[in-house]
């Protein structure tokens, strides 16, 4: 097992270094002279000139990657103009609160969309599965930042259950409580579309298990259905929930974005989309680096996952 | 083509979605001819006017627009982004595809190598980093999104032409002497074009949907200009006084969004074979029992099926698979079913603890009685407890009727405490035990292995010890040795006939394979299109066989008549059981069917334990 991950491991130090590269790629795209559009409105002569020699945007393009590299491997992401403090410890404090978020979220999804997808398997063409086909049908088609909004409308406004935004009240807050009554309309309103999917797909899973020949053994040595259900065949389909799961979390990620601008969570997602506006570019590109590669690590996570389940992939 | 769209129509939800989507779609065309507001005048006398209001249907925004002729233009704006993006995804991922599937080797390598990379980001980084780099604007949104969603056609479009790309065609072509791109132009393009609309169709809603969003995070259209995600975006601010200002746009995103995955649900269930052909339900955990006519009396055997019929409904149509079939043992005997595959054999056997697939199985008549309870209809729990408890079975092809993720001494551990109340260490110790008495080497070792680290004999001796567990009083064997080898399917019947002896066991064994039950079974029941034709022990039937169709059954028995051992060596097919012919059924095949034999139903009957369904049997019996 371990040499396992370490070769998963080994694996992902080309899909890093793709990404870096592509990044790179994509900021060279930048029109006119990059240090002036980095700087954006910041840009005094001298600012341009110290970017200028921090990017060594005179030499030539392979050298100025390789630069960048040795700087990030260095934990040097560069300096935020707009923040006026180093890329990474704002993009770590950031994807702190981020990953709370997308945490709750994700683990949400994952037990609420299996969950679903489990009963609606198990009650096929009964209530329970037409219900939950058509709530799902909703969840998926309902776009999250709208979903958003409403709830703030119906929960935070009208029934003043919930506060409306942010991370922690401002006055007296900070506690874990006070986090969780913050959280709960984020983290549900970003799950909603994933467990959609989830559920969709655990369904189908779930149905392809029930038909296979050891749940029909298993129901012949008087295994109850319950354990039938819940062990054999949820076993069985988690192979290829599982995979789901992965893709699902990214499109968590993703989706994180909208939601900490809806709810003001002060997240990388927001810092991201304030940095583009600023154009404190150096601070976006920190910022997709560090949350891409750990979408890459968790992508790893979730292969040794899946070999813990199946005694049959190779490790 | 025609047939795709009755299936798709039939589907009420996909149609219901196509009318949203024309209605939409139809709106969004004709908006510039309606006499609508201008949607960027602004007139801040009217802000936030609520819906229904003089001149303003759907009311006004936080500058006095008119929200009804803002939300058309945007919507307006959102399909034609969205669907520009998809095009452009489309049109370049799938060249990327093409090429990387036509030539193959290190284009492809690199090609794929760099698509896997981009699908490693969490897509809305990749897009935000491009609207960073170009700055925030709704044709860098489009371009961002475009370029985004261009991995997934690459991969998808690529797999079709690795696919095409060795056919027959493309090297006639070749030999032709066509050049490279007249190839795939003319060749391959048009081969691979539906399945690039169909990819299409099913990203277009998530392509809309994608710009839309940046549109809301301030990153897509600037003002003046609004497509329905920056209507919601600058609506936000005074969502909380002026809901409707929100509510609008939203729906309308959700209306195209839910209308376009209802029509793609629609379509991908019309092209999977397998949902039309409705296999992919589940089976209940007990036969579906719609039993009419009386309930046999009880007999003194130990299991006695009784005139059991099962059926297969399927759409309309009903499949006679058991029609009527009475067969009983008793402690420590064995009795043979014998038959072609489709002869109804196994149905038989599965419904006896109602294990038949429902749907679509349906038992329609008879009862089984274990110890004279009938089971038919049996409450769950009553039926479960005597599952592998007093009546166990043995599968044939153990590597699909083992499951594959749990280790053997799991498998057998459970059948024992689905009954009996034991500790994890007594069902362990338990189960060795078990792997003993079936004669498995190393049992202590072995019951730690999967069933996918066993070989196929292996594999069929965890079946029996399965079915051994818990000491059952009938083992219901079907085809056990039918996937193994001669050597080991000779130790798996001796090992069965050992036990029987040993422990009183009564097995039913269901086989095609005349030599198996020479060697096993005192009696032999023979199958055919749902019915016995002939029973009776075994020596005598195999003597002197008196139905036609067991006469023919054992000349195809190399040791015992010299023929060969596959029974379609009898010319003809067994009928199709969901439409039988009048009278006997094997008539179609048989040298000595006479008119007669076609006119009625022809009864077993016989002496007792010697029956045959003959008019003019070979034998007087
Ligand atoms: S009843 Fe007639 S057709 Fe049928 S097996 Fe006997 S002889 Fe042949």
């Amino acid at each position: 097992m371990v040499s396992y991950i370490l070769k998963r491991l080994l694996s992902a130090i080309p899909v890093l270094l793709g990404i870096t590269i592509i990044v790179f790629l994509i900021m060279s795209l930048i029109p006119g002279d990059p240090a002036t559009a980095i700087l954006g409105s910041y840009a005094t002569p001298e600012n341009v000139e110290k970017l200028n020699r921090d990017l060594g945007l005179d030499k030539p393009m392979v050298q100025r990657y390789f630069i960048w590299l040795g700087n990030m491997l260095t934990g040097d992401f560069g300096r935020s103009f707009s923040l006026n403090r180093p890329v990474i410890d704002e993009v770590l404090e950031r994807f702190n609160a981020t990953l709370i978020l997308a945490g709750t979220a994700f683990t949400l999804c994952s037990l609420l969309g299996i969950l679903a997808g489990v009963v609606s398997a198990a009650r096929q063409y009964g209530f329970a599965d037409k219900a939950i086909t058509f709530v799902v049908l909703i969840g998926i088609s309902v776009p999250s930042f709208f979903l958003g909004m409403m709830m703030i409308l119906l929960f935070a406004v009208n029934l003043r259950w919930l506060p409306v935004s942010g991370m922690f009240a401002i006055y007296g807050g900070g506690d874990l409580p006070d986090l969780i009554r913050h959280l709960t309309m984020p983290a549900l309103a970003l799950a909603a579309v994933a467990t959609g999917v989830i559920a969709r797909l655990s369904r189908s899973a779930m149905l392809e298990v029930l038909r296979q020949d050891f749940i029909r053994t298993a129901r012949a040595k008087g295994v109850p259905e319950r354990r039938v259900i819940m062990g054999h065949a949820l076993r069985a389909a988690m192979v290829s929930i599982i995979p789901i799961l992965g893709i699902q979390a990214g499109f968590v990620l993703s989706g994180a974005v909208y939601i900490e601008i809806v709810f003001q969570w002060p997240g990388v997602g927001r810092m991201l989309v304030d940095a583009i506006l600023k154009r404190d570019l150096l601070l976006v590109q920190g910022g997709v680096v560090i949350v891409a590669a750990c979408y890459v690590l968790f992508n790893i996570a979730v292969d040794v996952a899946q070999s813990l389940l199946d005694p049959r992939i190779k490790t | 083509m025609s047939a795709f769209f009755k299936l798709l129509f039939r589907n009420r939800l996909a149609a219901m979605g196509a009318v949203v989507l024309s209605a939409i779609l139809l709106l969004v065309l004709i908006t510039p001819i309606l006499p609508l507001n201008d949607p960027d005048v602004t007139a801040t006398a009217d802000r936030f006017k609520r819906p229904f209001s003089e001149g303003h249907l759907l009311g006004t925004d936080h500058l006095g627009r008119d929200l009804l002729s803002r939300l058309l233009h945007g919507t307006r704006l959102s399909l034609a982004i969205g669907i520009a993006a998809a095009l452009i995804a489309a049109t370049i991922g799938s060249a990327i595809g093409i090429i990387a599937g036509y030539f193959g080797g290190r284009t492809d390598n690199i090609i794929m190598r760099g698509v896997d990379m981009l699908m490693a980001f969490p897509y809305i980084l990749l897009a935000l980093a491009i609207v960073a780099a170009l700055g925030p604007g709704l044709m860098n949104a489009l371009i961002a999104v475009a370029a985004v969603n261009v991995p997934f056609f690459a991969r998808n479009i690529r797999g079709i032409t690795v696919g095409l790309a060795g056919r027959e065609f493309i090297d006639a072509a070749r030999l032709a002497g066509m050049g490279h791109s007249r190839i795939i132009l003319t060749e391959l393009l048009p081969n691979v074009l539906p399945v690039i609309v169909i990819a299409m169709s099913t990203t277009v809603g998530w392509m809309i949907l994608e710009t839309a969003g940046l549109s809301f995070l301030g990153l897509g259209s600037q003002p003046p200009q609004a497509d329905l995600g920056s209507m919601l975006g600058e609506a936000r601010s005074a969502m909380i006084s002026h809901p409707h200002t929100s509510i609008v746009p939203g729906i309308m995103i959700f209306l195209i969004v839910m209308s376009i995955n209802l029509l793609g649900d629609g379509v991908r269930d019309a092209l999977d074979p397998r949902l039309r052909s409705g296999a992919l339900s589940r089976p209940r955990a007990t036969t579906l029992v719609e039993r009419v006519g009386d309930t046999p009396a009880a007999t003194d055997d130990l299991l006695a099926i009784q005139d059991l019929e099962t059926q297969f409904h399927v759409g309309q149509r009903v499949y006679r698979a058991v029609g009527g079939v009475s067969l009983a043992v008793k402690p420590g005997e064995c009795l043979g079913v014998i038959g072609e595959s489709g002869s109804g054999k196994s149905v038989t056997a599965l419904s006896v603890m109602g294990l038949v697939a429902s749907p679509p199985g349906v038992i329609t008549g008879g009862a089984v009685r274990f110890q004279g309870e009938d089971l038919i209809g049996a409450p769950y729990e009553s039926l479960r407890r005597k599952r592998g408890d007093r009546v166990a079975y043995i599968f044939q092809d153990p590597l699909s009727t083992l499951h594959p993720l749990y280790r053997i001494g799991q498998q057998l551990a459970e059948a024992i405490k689905s009954h009996h109340k034991v500790s994890n260490a007594e069902a362990r110790e338990r189960a060795i035990q078990l792997l003993n008495d079936v004669r498995i080497p190393n049992a202590e070792a072995r019951v730690d292995n999967y069933p996918h680290e066993m070989s196929g004999g292996m594999r069929q001796r965890i079946g029996i010890a399965m079915a051994l567990a818990n000491a059952p009083d009938v083992i219901i064997a079907d085809e056990p040795t039918t996937a193994l080898d001669v050597t080991v399917q000779a130790q798996i019947l001796t090992l069965l006939d050992d036990l029987r002896r040993d422990r009183g066991l009564a097995i039913i064994f269901i086989t095609h394979d005349f030599g198996v039950v020479a060697q096993l079974c005192d009696r032999v029941a023979v199958m055919y299109a749902g019915r016995i034709v002939e029973e009776g022990p075994t020596q005598v039937v195999l003597d002197a066989p008196a139905h036609p169709y067991t006469k023919r059954l054992i000349a195809c028995v190399p040791e015992l008549g010299g023929g060969r051992r596959e029974l379609d060596a009898i010319p003809g097919l067994p009928p199709v059981v969901d439409d039988l012919p009048a009278g006997c059924a094997f008539a179609p095949r048989c040298d000595k069917a006479q008119d007669t034999c076609r006119a009625g139903t022809i009864a077993l009957a016989g002496p007792s334990s010697r029956a045959v369904r003959c008019l003019y049997p070979e034998e007087a019996i």
